[in-house]
């Protein structure tokens, strides 16, 4: 009796030190989050006192400012473009592509098989600059043919790299779902008379519109968040940029300027679209984790 | 039956736009690494002129690289140990025990995740700002500091950015080792109960050995990612700075490519590729394991 009293008491030790350290690791990731949403409506000049004050009021200029001479409300518009133009060039190529591969046996499909999965193992950040070189070299020569170069600075050719970049690891993700369907939908679709791209686009694509939401959800974030290759193809100073590069770019000026209050104000225009998203497809986006481990 | 002629038409015009956008955006650049290395190469010279491996050699005495491979490795070892600690001991727990808010912690814990690198290093430069910062006041309450710690100065740099990155990565990894947790059989725990074997014993005689498979992976991509991950952190939090005190391999590499030194940045490359495949290996060799079956 008085042993088992010992060990309900150890128990309930356990127990609280296991809330406690799960309680520190959810504070310490909620407070600088809510702390961003409030500094974002702080004045100035509260920024030198403590920083754990409630802002005095809400000071919705810093909004403003960030959105129109930060240029963020452009830049969100640039950034809702190539996320969207990407999403939709990544899932009309790699769609028919991981069918075609997982489904079909013909005498190149173990090669590209294979190349594809090789792809997993580039990484973007190491073939950033040959890119940047290539489209560059580009460039040069379209200028001496027509005049004009416009490979550089253009969201629709950002779009293309990031709908390119992103295949191997969709195009794998894909085809994991499709080598689990039976061949019988098809032998059924064919019998009807159904031709192999009806028998794709009304029979299979939409069993698989699971994966499907999978990939756009995974590549939503990422495109959206991307910095490194929309601050190398995206240079020069006048041309269009992405919210993560413009955000970079206030964080830079607002070092010398000292303008707190937009600097955060960007924060929260970047961070909550992602927020919103992952609020309402939370249970979706953990769930597809299993699949997403590989991507790190 | 169906012509093997449109079925042939069908698979090329399927597989053919992946093919080509893939081969111009991934194949051809990265063979162009391997080549541009063998080459010197500048912004501001159009031509290209053969050196063999001297930007190799170059790289061997140059001490700035060398700095900046001792933090990439440095990161590399800490990041990993540090974060998959975590991850696995916080999954066991709340994999295992009735934990209330459950859900709740699994939501919170996965927000970093989702955010870009840009705006955690917007967060984490209001955490370490020396003045009225997040970190220094919270300090400041038990310990009276005379003058405000530099957590981005040179010495402090390196940690400041392991904490950020351990950060953003607990909560992805802590989430997916929940869900091949759950995998494991209940009929395992219960005997091991009967059994007398304790909540430790139980974590490492059945939970780490079950998921051994899905750990070892996923040690082998994350450790390639932190090459990168380290890349994008540096660049967005201190661009290698304080006098480089933060460069890492990929972020020097980009440093020279803005210097103009395109061959010279792409040797970089080639080494922190050969390196990132080396390690995989060693990592893959090393936990290898018996899988086991349940």
């Amino acid at each position: 009796m008085k042993e088992k009293k010992h060990t309900n008491s150890t128990e309930r030790l356990y127990k609280f030190f296991i809330y406690l350290v799960l309680a520190l690791l959810a504070i310490s990731i909620i407070v600088p989050v809510v702390w961003v949403f409030l500094a974002s409506v702080k004045q100035n000049k509260e920024f030198y006192g403590n920083p754990w004050t409630l802002p005095e009021s809400f000071y919705w200029q810093n909004f403003v400012d960030a959105w129109n001479t930060a240029k963020m409300g452009e830049y969100m518009l640039n950034s809702v473009f190539v996320t969207a133009l990407a999403l939709v060039i990544l899932l009309v190529v790699a769609l028919p592509a991981a069918y075609a591969l997982s489904r079909f046996k013909f005498r190149s499909s173990k090669f590209l098989n294979a190349a594809f999965m090789a792809g997993l193992f580039i990484n973007v950040n190491y073939i950033v600059v040959p890119i940047f070189l290539m489209l560059r070299d580009g460039d040069t020569w379209l200028k001496k043919v027509m005049g004009e170069g416009f490979l550089l600075n253009n969201l629709v050719v950002l779009a293309i790299v990031y709908a390119a970049t992103a295949l191997p690891f969709t195009i794998y993700l894909l085809s994991g779902y499709f080598a689990t369907l039976a061949h019988d939908y098809e032998e059924a679709a064919y019998i009807d008379g159904a031709s192999y791209s009806t028998t794709m686009w009304k029979i299979i694509f939409p069993m698989a519109k699971p994966s499907i939401i999978t990939v756009i959800l995974f590549n939503f974030l990422s495109f959206w968040n991307e910095y490194i290759i929309s601050m190398t193809l995206m240079s020069s100073a006048k041309g269009p940029k992405t919210l993560p590069v413009g955000l970079l770019n206030l964080m830079q000026a607002q070092q010398s300027a000292a303008q707190y209050g937009i600097m955060y104000a960007g924060l929260v225009i970047v961070m909550v679209p992602t927020l919103i998203l992952y609020i309402c497809v939370q249970s979706k986006l953990t769930q597809g984790m299993t699949v997403g481990g590989l991507k790190g | 039956m169906k012509s093997a002629r449109g079925r042939n038409r069908f698979l090329v015009a399927c597989i053919a736009p992946a093919v080509i956008l893939f081969f111009i955006f991934m194949i051809l650049p990265t063979l162009n690494v391997f080549r541009m290395s063998l080459f010197e190469k500048g912004a501001y010279s159009p031509n290209e002129t053969f050196v063999g491996l001297k930007n190799f050699k170059m790289l061997v005495s140059d001490t700035n690289f060398i700095r900046s491979m001792q933090n990439t490795i440095l990161l590399i070892v800490v990041v990993t140990i540090v974060t998959f600690a975590f991850a696995l001991i916080f999954a066991g727990i709340l994999s295992r025990e009735k934990i209330k808010g459950q859900n709740f912690f699994r939501i919170v814990f996965y927000i970093p995740n989702i955010l870009s690198i840009v705006v955690i290093s917007g967060i984490f430069s209001a955490i370490y700002k020396p003045e009225n910062g997040m970190l220094n006041s919270i300090i400041g309450l038990f310990h009276k500091m005379e003058e405000p710690i530099l957590w981005k100065g040179e010495s402090l740099v390196m940690v400041s950015i392991i904490i950020a990155m351990v950060w953003q990565a607990i909560g992805y990894y802590m989430v997916m080792y929940m869900a091949s947790m759950a995998s494991v059989p209940e009929s395992l725990y219960e005997s091991a109960s009967l059994d007398g074997a304790g909540r430790l014993t139980q974590f490492f005689q059945i939970t780490i050995p079950l998921i051994w498979t899905n750990i070892r992976t996923t040690l082998t991509f994350f450790i390639i990612s932190t090459i990168n991950m380290a890349f994008l952190f540096v660049k967005a939090m201190t661009s290698g700075g304080p006098n480089g005190a933060s460069e890492v391999a990929l972020s020097y590499m980009y440093g020279q490519k803005d210097a103009g030194l395109y061959g010279y940045s792409m040797a970089i490359g080639v080494v922190i590729f050969l390196f990132s495949f080396a390690l995989s290996a060693i990592v893959n060799k090393v936990t290898d394991r018996e899988p086991l079956e349940f």
